[in-house]
Order: structure tokens, then C-alpha cells, then sequence
């Protein structure tokens, strides 16, 4: 009786705990949506004959909508900001526990940084882990991926348990909790379309980006293990793995790196798509289809993208339309409806 | 591994479930090999420092132990020898032994003089450039407190009271035994050693109060010693002078308090969940009603130490008889004290080093020792005070006597903070100069990285902090109090500190990590 | 004995020493008082205590203190 009675008391306040942390963790909904993008997943999982996977470039560039009603092409993306290609590793990794797909799309920007503290600034970086990290659901690909992410400032503060644990990071907000902290307490909306972020604003391209050349061209060792450990985990699935560098300037890719990446695909056999020569094939028109000046393309920029591209899968990696299946079609449908329906309230916002 | 460290969590839970499965007799090898991962974690330079410590100190306490034993059959085995052949050979085994002491402690103590002179002084000049190198780090973990312990197992086995440990892994666990060498207590070999090394079966109660001393350490350390270590640190700047540097004396009190009781509460609470009563360091220091009496109640088992091989053997030794003989021919009622007051000095001299090697440590420790004899010089005042007006019964001047001692020792401590005794001097004169009280309202707290919120916790902590103390000095134990309490309430009490802790301690990225004030000294 | 009572109570006089037996664990001497004590013997009766031997056993009563000055003086 007496152990009954304490395990139901220990269940109490560990429900407590759980409600606590759920309570305490950033929602994502309102502010940083970006934070909500990899979590977004689980609810779209199963079925994608096509995987994107990589940074803003992917997330911000590619609309899956259009995917699928130009060609029948059901997409997702498992897109995050700047993520890091050991993220973009171990979340490859781990969306193959959940569906295989026919072919995974890699953008290749992040193949610059070799170690966390290259991508700059430690507390950015920390930020960052956290919204591509804290929306994974636990499991090994998780703490992998953690382990290969932390700064040394996460490290000195064994900060991979508060990755396991987010209240252990977030304890102290509950003085700076916001309206949405409440609003999404235990029930989360979705902000994405299959992990497309959709922006539909227009701020036209500038030169005013600054492109300081890196110190050496040559990508780092740890970039090229994980390219290799994803080539080689594609091939024993049977996926087709396609490389890729999305269609925007900012940040330069420059052409040694871009000859680096093409000789690799040559070798390995893989495609390749440095989407910034196709810039005129593709129409982007620079005064209209940018919301951040060049950055990242905003809604009518990712559906001309996406396009195209479609052209390509559907052409050079030979995939069906997948228009006849009812069911996918009643899926994408719904999709599609709320879509539409998020441009039509941010462009009646913005006026 | 850092007490405050999730590591350390874990390791600590992974070691009570594994201690408590194995057979009783395998239990002190998992503590033995827990203590070396423990300090394998700070770096395999460390494990250098303790093995050598527990080498010297092994053989040199079994070869003191193994001269005596030779001299006691020889003494047994010729009755017939005379007083003066019998006090020959004594002598002669006593300066043998007197001999390996020097030398064993020579060795030991330079090892730590030399870590102290080469890393602390660097440290104090990194402080205070503002910027801090590796070697900071390099400071072999808790070496002050292992040091101590076996060099006073070394000097009790010299001394006869206790016998040498034969077996090395049994000593080894003695020195390293984890939980306390990060930061003390320090402990006698008897009533340790006995304990290490039966076996503890499980007792429900003591794990539990265990832990409970565990979680009120972890609440003094991460809510409240970490939460004001900003201010300390910001107080510490020129600008902060006459009633802000009273501020700081109050602030640093309870930073040190916080941090130096808490670490202790966590050794000691993980010691007694393991089943292993480690001494008291402290009983409600800031309750003391004298100097003399402070320090018996704060840093005990350093106190106790510094005692029993100092003091007492400093004021037995030759020279200080020597000095007693001539000082009590030329002054009579002075003259009978002087010889304690040099002792004393001495003694404060060590403690003020070992605390550390700038000079702020050494005039810590003279204007200690110079408050002490002071206070036992005018004794006889006092006693003619007290017989005229009869004050000593009056609750409120109980309480005067220990804000009296509580400002006082505030006071003294803050020349911790200042590695150079002149910045020191000139904000103690800036209390009497320039003491404003409007730093307490004008913004200057403010100022200091602390929130309104922070000093709203840091009151209503500290509130809790001192009603805890007063159940302790009234009924002994707060833990045998709840205990008697309905099991309901009392988990959920201790589930309300534990979520303080979570919620409200300064821990983790985005705090500066500070680990415990004492690791360093 | 009459010798050691007289130092005992030459320290304080409000103390019984006859009858005291916790003088030590009682807290009436503190360190200060056991190294006058001591120092007051080494000079009345030329035993040097050594520093061991101070211990609350041998300090807690005038008796043990008496019986420890024996010891020495025999040896």
C-alpha cells in the first residue's frame, strides 16, 4: 500500500515536472518559427518521395505545394537555420527510421563549416543547436547529433543533458514568459507547409551584402566525413542522393568551392545543381521574388524554384506523379487549402 | 567533476544504486574506484599530486609505525633495563621517527606550497588583469584538503594514537574518499577509516536524509551563493567605497556562506546516503557571540586541525618554553600569556597561507589572531564590565554581541577579496570617511548585474536560510523534524525546494560557471 | 595535587575543579588555557607535556591531569 501510494506521489510530481518544462520551453508558434520546423516532421512523415535536407536555403527556397501540384512529387523538408552538416547527417539518419525515401536533396552550403566554433559566435551558435536540436524527438540519431553540436561552452557545461532535458536550459524564463508561452502550452499548431517556412514579403535585392573571402577554400576534413557518411548511407538504402546549391547569392558560393563539390559528384556519380547559374531558367526576378534583399526568396521565388526543379526530379531522377493516388491527393488537397489560405491573410496583414 | 555538475548527479545516483546491490564486503573498492574516477575526471595531472601524497604518507606512516613497534619489544623484551637505558633508546626511535615526519611533510607541504606559489599568484594577477590562462585550471583539485588529511593520519601514527594502516587500498580510499575532497571536511583516520571500511547495509532513512542535505545544499549554492556572486564581483571595482564596501563585506558573507555550506551540506549528504558520517564544518557560524568562538563553529575540521598540529604543538615545543621561562621572569600576568599569543601567531600565519600565498591571506590571518588576543587581553575588563552592570543575562544584548561578532568577522573576511592589503586598507578607511546610506536606495544596487527580482529572492532565500538555522539551534535537526511530520507534506515540501532549485538556481549556459570558492584554496 | 588545583583555579576561580569532571567536552578550558596549563606545570614541576598528550581524556578532569603528571614524571 505504502509503495502504491508513493509511486503515485513520485508519477504526481513528475507529471508536474513534464507540465513545468512543456510550459517553460520556447513555443516557436509566434516568435522564431524557425524553431518549429524539424518537429513538424513527425506529422508529415511516411510516404515523401523526396527529402530535403539542409539550412535556411532549403526551408526558405523550396515549396513543397508546388511539388506536388506541378508534377505529384510529395515532398518535406528537413530544414533548419543554419544547420550544420553533422545535424543534417544525423537528421537524415533519423528520418530513414521513418520512411525511405527515393531521393534526398542536400544543400550544400554548410559544407563551410567544419566545427561548431566556425560558424562564428558561440552564444549564436548555441541558439542555433537549439532550434534545430530541441524539436528532435529523443532517440540515438538525437544524441549523436547533440554530442557532434556542442560548443565548448555547452561542453564545460555538460549541456547534452539539457538537450535531453530542455527545462534544464529554459529554467529561468518563467520570468519572461510571453502570451504564446500559455497559448501553446500542451498543443502546438503547425507553422510550416511540409517544412517550408513561407514568408510572403518583398524587400528587392541589394548589393549591400558583404562577401569577405574565407582564409582558404579548401573545405574542412570533418565537412567531407559527413558528405561521405551521407553518400554512402543513401547508396545502401537505394536513395538517390542530389546535391544542391540553392538558387540565392547571399552568401557567396564561391567557385572554388563550387569546383570542389563538382568534381565530388562526379566521382560518386551523383547529380549536382548549382542552382545559381540557372537563375534566368528559373525566372527569378530579384525585385520581386526576395523578401530579405537577396538572402532567401520569399513565396513566389521558393514556387518558381520549386518549378523547376520538379522538371529535373521528375526528368533526371525519373519520379511518378503520384496524382492518381486518392488518398495523397486528399492529403495535398488539404494542404494546399491552407496554404493558399496562409498567403491570402499575410498578404491582407501586410496591406 | 564539479559538485554542482549534472555529471556529477548522475555519477552520484549510478554509485548509491551500484553500492547498495554489490556484496557489503566489495563496497569499499566501488568507493575506492568511484574516488579515482572522481578525480581522474580532473585531469590525469591531478592523479599525479594524490598519488604521490598517498605513497609518502603510506610508507612513511608504516615505517614510523614499524620503528615504534621494534622499540616496544625491544623495551618488553629486556624488563631489566634501567630508566636512563630505556629513555636512550626511546629517544633514539623518536628521533628516527621525528626524522621521516620532517621529511614526509617537507615533501608533501613543499608539493603544495610550490602548486600554491606557481598557479594561486597567477590566478590573483589574471583576476585582476581581467583575463584568465589555463593554468587557473591547473590547480590539482582539493590538493590543500587530501594533503592535510594524510599528513595528520601521518602525525597521529607518529604521535602512537593511531596505528599504521597496513593495507594501501584501504589508506588510498582514506585520502581520496570523493566526497570530501573537493572542499573538506577534513578527517581523523579513526573514526573515518572505520567507517570506510565495514560494509553499510541499505538504510532507508539515512539515504533519504542524505539526499535531503544534498538538495538544501545544492538550493544554498545554486539560488543563493551563485545569484549574489555578480554583485561580489561587481562591488570589488575602485568606484564601490564607504557604504557600498559595507554592501560588499554583507553580500560576500553570504556568497561564502551559501557556497562554502552548501558544498559541504552536498559531501556530507552524499556521505551519509552512502552511510559514512563525515565530521560537522560548521554550526551556525554567524550565531557565534565572540571571535574565539566563530571560529569554532565555522570551518571546524580546519580549525580542529590547525589546533591539534599547530597550535598545541608550537606552544609545547622547546622554543616556546624558552620563551615562556624568560618572558615569565620579566612580566608576571602578561608574561604566563605571551607564549600562547606566540603560538597563536603562528598558527594564524598557517592558516592565513594556507588560505592562500598573497599578502591580503596573511593579514586575514594577523588581524584574526590580533581580534583573539585582544579580546583575551581585556578579559578582566570584561569580567568587571559585567559584574557592575548586569548585562550578560539580557536577551538583546546576546543579540548585540553576535551582530557585534557578525560585522566584525564580515569585515576581516572581505581581505579575501583584495589581493593588494593597500586597496583593502583604503576601503575599510572609506567606511569611517565616506559612509553614505544612499548607495541603498539610489540605483547603485541596481547597478551591480542584479535584478529586482534577484534581490527578492536572494531576501526571501536567505530569510529561509536563517529559519532553518534558528530550528537548528533550538531542536538539533530540521530533517528529524519533518520527519515526524505526515509523509504527504513532507515530500511535498522537499519537492518545493527541489523545483526552487531547478527553477531558481544559477546553472547552465547563459550563467557565468562558478565553481566553488573553496576548490582553490 | 594541591599544586595543579591551585594553576586550575588560578585560571577560573568560579570553577570547581575537585569535582569537575567534563572540563574539556564541558567547554570550560578552551586551547588557550590548556597551553597555560601546561606551561604552569612545566614550570612547578619540570614535566614538559608533549603535544599528544593533549587530549580531552587527559584534560577533562583534575584527576587525569594529575595522573598524566605522575605518568611523565615516571618515565
Amino acid at each position: 500500500m505504502g509503495k502504491i501510494k508513493f509511486c503515485a506521489q513520485l508519477g504526481f510530481a513528475l507529471a508536474i515536472l513534464l507540465l513545468l518544462q512543456a510550459l517553460l520551453i520556447p513555443k516557436y508558434m509566434e516568435s522564431t518559427q524557425e524553431g518549429a520546423l524539424i518537429g513538424e516532421y513527425y506529422a508529415n512523415a511516411g510516404g515523401n518521395d523526396v527529402i530535403f535536407i539542409g539550412d535556411c536555403e532549403v526551408y526558405e527556397n523550396f515549396s513543397p505545394i508546388t511539388l506536388w501540384n506541378e508534377y505529384g512529387i510529395p515532398s518535406c523538408i528537413r530544414g533548419s537555420p543554419q544547420q550544420t552538416i553533422w545535424q543534417s547527417y544525423y537528421l537524415l539518419e533519423e528520418t530513414l527510421r521513418y520512411e525511405t525515401p527515393q531521393v534526398v536533396v542536400f544543400n550544400v552550403l554548410s559544407m563551410k563549416y567544419d566545427t561548431p566554433e566556425s560558424t562564428g559566435d558561440p552564444t549564436r551558435r548555441e541558439a542555433y543547436n537549439r532550434l534545430t536540436l530541441d524539436s528532435m524527438r529523443p532517440s540515438v540519431f538525437k544524441w549523436k547529433a547533440v554530442q557532434a553540436s556542442l560548443t565548448a561552452d555547452e561542453r564545460a557545461q555538460d549541456a547534452q543533458f539539457s538537450y535531453l532535458f530542455p527545462i534544464l536550459r529554459f529554467h529561468d524564463r518563467w520570468s519572461k514568459l510571453m502570451a504564446e508561452d500559455f497559448t501553446y502550452w500542451l498543443k502546438k499548431d503547425q507553422v510550416s507547409h511540409n517544412g517550408y517556412l513561407m514568408q510572403t514579403g518583398i524587400k528587392p535585392m541589394t548589393d549591400a551584402h558583404p562577401a569577405p573571402a574565407p582564409a582558404g577554400y579548401q573545405f574542412g576534413s570533418a565537412s567531407w566525413d559527413y558528405l561521405n557518411r551521407m553518400e554512402r548511407l543513401c547508396r545502401a538504402h537505394g536513395i538517390k542522393l542530389v546535391l544542391i546549391k540553392a538558387p540565392t547569392l547571399y552568401p557567396v558560393w564561391w567557385k572554388e568551392w563550387d569546383a570542389q563539390i563538382r568534381s565530388y559528384a562526379q566521382e560518386k556519380g551523383l547529380l549536382y545543381l548549382n542552382m545559381t547559374e540557372s537563375l534566368d531558367e528559373i525566372g527569378i526576378d530579384w525585385n520581386r521574388d526576395t523578401y530579405d534583399a537577396g538572402l532567401h526568396l520569399n513565396v513566389w521565388g521558393a514556387e518558381k524554384a520549386a518549378f523547376w526543379f520538379g522538371r529535373i526530379l521528375a526528368t533526371q531522377c525519373s519520379l511518378p506523379d503520384r496524382r492518381d493516388d486518392d488518398a495523397l491527393c486528399a492529403r495535398w488537397a488539404a494542404k494546399t487549402d491552407i496554404y493558399e489560405q496562409q498567403k491570402q491573410t499575410q498578404l491582407a496583414s501586410a496591406s | 567533476m564539479n559538485l554542482i555538475s549534472i555529471r556529477f548527479v548522475i555519477f552520484s545516483a549510478v554509485l548509491l544504486v551500484l553500492y547498495y546491490r554489490i556484496s557489503q564486503k566489495w563496497q569499499r573498492i566501488v568507493l575506492l574506484a568511484a574516488s579515482f574516477c572522481f578525480y581522474l575526471c580532473a585531469g590525469t595531472e591531478s592523479l599525479f599530486f594524490i598519488l604521490f601524497t598517498i605513497l609518502t604518507t603510506y610508507f612513511c606512516a608504516r615505517c614510523i609505525g614499524r620503528n615504534q613497534a621494534r622499540l616496544n619489544r625491544f623495551l618488553s623484551g629486556h624488563p631489566a633495563l634501567t630508566r636512563e637505558d630505556k629513555r636512550c633508546r626511546r629517544d633514539k626511535t623518536r628521533r628516527q621517527n621525528r626524522l621521516l615526519l620532517a621529511l614526509c611533510l617537507t615533501a608533501n607541504f613543499g608539493l603544495l606550497f610550490f602548486c600554491k606559489a606557481c598557479l594561486i599568484q597567477p590566478l590573483h594577477q589574471a583576476l585582476s588583469d581581467g583575463r584568465l590562462s589555463f593554468l587557473t585550471l591547473a590547480l590539482p583539485l582539493g590538493i590543500s584538503f587530501f594533503l592535510f588529511q594524510s599528513a595528520g593520519y601521518v602525525i597521529d601514527v607518529y604521535r602512537g594514537t593511531v596505528p599504521a594502516e597496513r593495507n594501501p587500498c584501504k589508506y588510498a580510499l582514506f585520502v581520496c574518499y570523493f566526497p570530501q575532497l573537493i572542499q573538506g571536511p577534513i578527517s581523523r583516520f579513526s573514526p573515518l577509516s572505520e567507517q570506510l571500511f565495514r560494509g553499510h547495509p541499505f538504510d532507508g532513512k539515512e539515504v533519504s536524509f542524505g539526499l535531503q542535505r544534498m538538495l538544501w545544499g545544492y538550493f544554498k549554492k545554486l539560488v543563493v551563493a551563485d545569484r549574489i556572486a555578480p554583485a561580489v564581483a561587481a562591488l570589488r571595482q575602485s568606484e564601490y567605497t564607504g557604504a557600498a564596501f559595507g554592501a560588499l563585506t554583507l553580500f560576500y558573507a553570504i556568497q561564502i556562506y551559501g557556497d562554502f555550506t552548501g558544498g559541504i551540506d552536498i559531501a556530507l549528504g552524499l556521505s551519509q546516503a552512502l552511510g559514512i558520517r563525515l565530521p560537522e564544518n560548521f554550526r551556525r557560524p554567524f550565531f557565534s557571540k565572540s571571535t574565539a568562538e566563530y571560529w569554532r563553529r565555522w570551518h571546524i575540521t580546519l580549525g580542529q586541525w590547525m589546533k591539534d598540529d599547530i597550535f598545541f604543538p608550537v606552544s609545547v615545543s622547546a622554543g616556546v618554553r624558552k620563551l615562556s621561562r624568560i618572558s615569565r621572569s620579566h612580566w608576571n600576568g602578561f608574561g604566563k600569556r605571551l607564549p600562547v599569543y606566540a603560538a597563536s601567531i603562528v598558527t594564524w600565519l598557517a592558516t592565513g597561507i594556507w588560505h592562500g600565498l598573497t599578502p591580503n591571506f596573511v593579514l586575514w590571518g594577523m588581524l584574526n589572531c590580533l581580534v583573539i588576543v585582544v579580546s583575551e587581553e581585556l578579559t578582566p575588563l570584561y569580567r568587571r564590565f559585567h559584574s557592575r552592570f548586569a548585562l550578560k543575562d539580557k536577551p538583546w544584548y546576546g543579540l548585540f554581541e553576535i551582530i557585534r561578532t557578525f560585522l566584525l568577522m564580515n569585515l576581516i573576511r572581505a581581505c579575501d577579496l583584495f589581493p593588494h592589503v593597500g586597496d583593502y586598507w583604503s576601503r575599510v578607511c572609506s567606511l569611517f570617511t565616506g559612509f553614505h546610506l544612499r548607495v541603498f536606495w539610489d540605483g547603485t544596487l541596481m547597478g551591480l548585474g542584479l535584478t529586482g527580482l534577484d534581490y527578492l529572492i536572494l531576501a526571501g532565500s536567505a530569510a529561509l536560510m536563517l529559519a532553518v538555522s534558528l530550528i537548528q539551534e533550538k531542536t538539533g535537526s530540521v530533517r528529524k523534524l519533518l520527519w515526524r511530520w505526515p509523509a504527504p507534506v513532507r515530500r511535498g515540501l522537499l519537492f518545493l525546494l527541489g523545483l526552487a532549485v531547478l527553477l531558481m538556481g544559477h546553472y547552465g549556459i547563459g550563467y557565468q560557471a562558478s565553481s566553488f570558492l573553496y576548490n582553490q584554496f | 595535587m594541591d599544586n595543579l588545583l591551585a594553576i586550575l583555579s588560578g585560571l577560573h576561580p568560579d570553577v570547581d575543579f575537585e569535582t569537575a569532571n567534563d572540563l574539556i567536552d564541558g567547554g570550560i578550558l578552551d586551547s588557550f588555557d590548556l597551553v597555560t596549563i601546561v606551561s604552569e606545570i612545566d614550570e612547578q614541576f619540570g614535566v614538559a607535556i608533549p603535544a599528544e598528550a593533549l587530549t580531552p581524556e587527559n584534560f577533562n578532569s583534575a584527576h587525569a591531569l594529575y595522573a598524566l603528571v605522575e605518568r611523565l614524571l615516571d618515565e
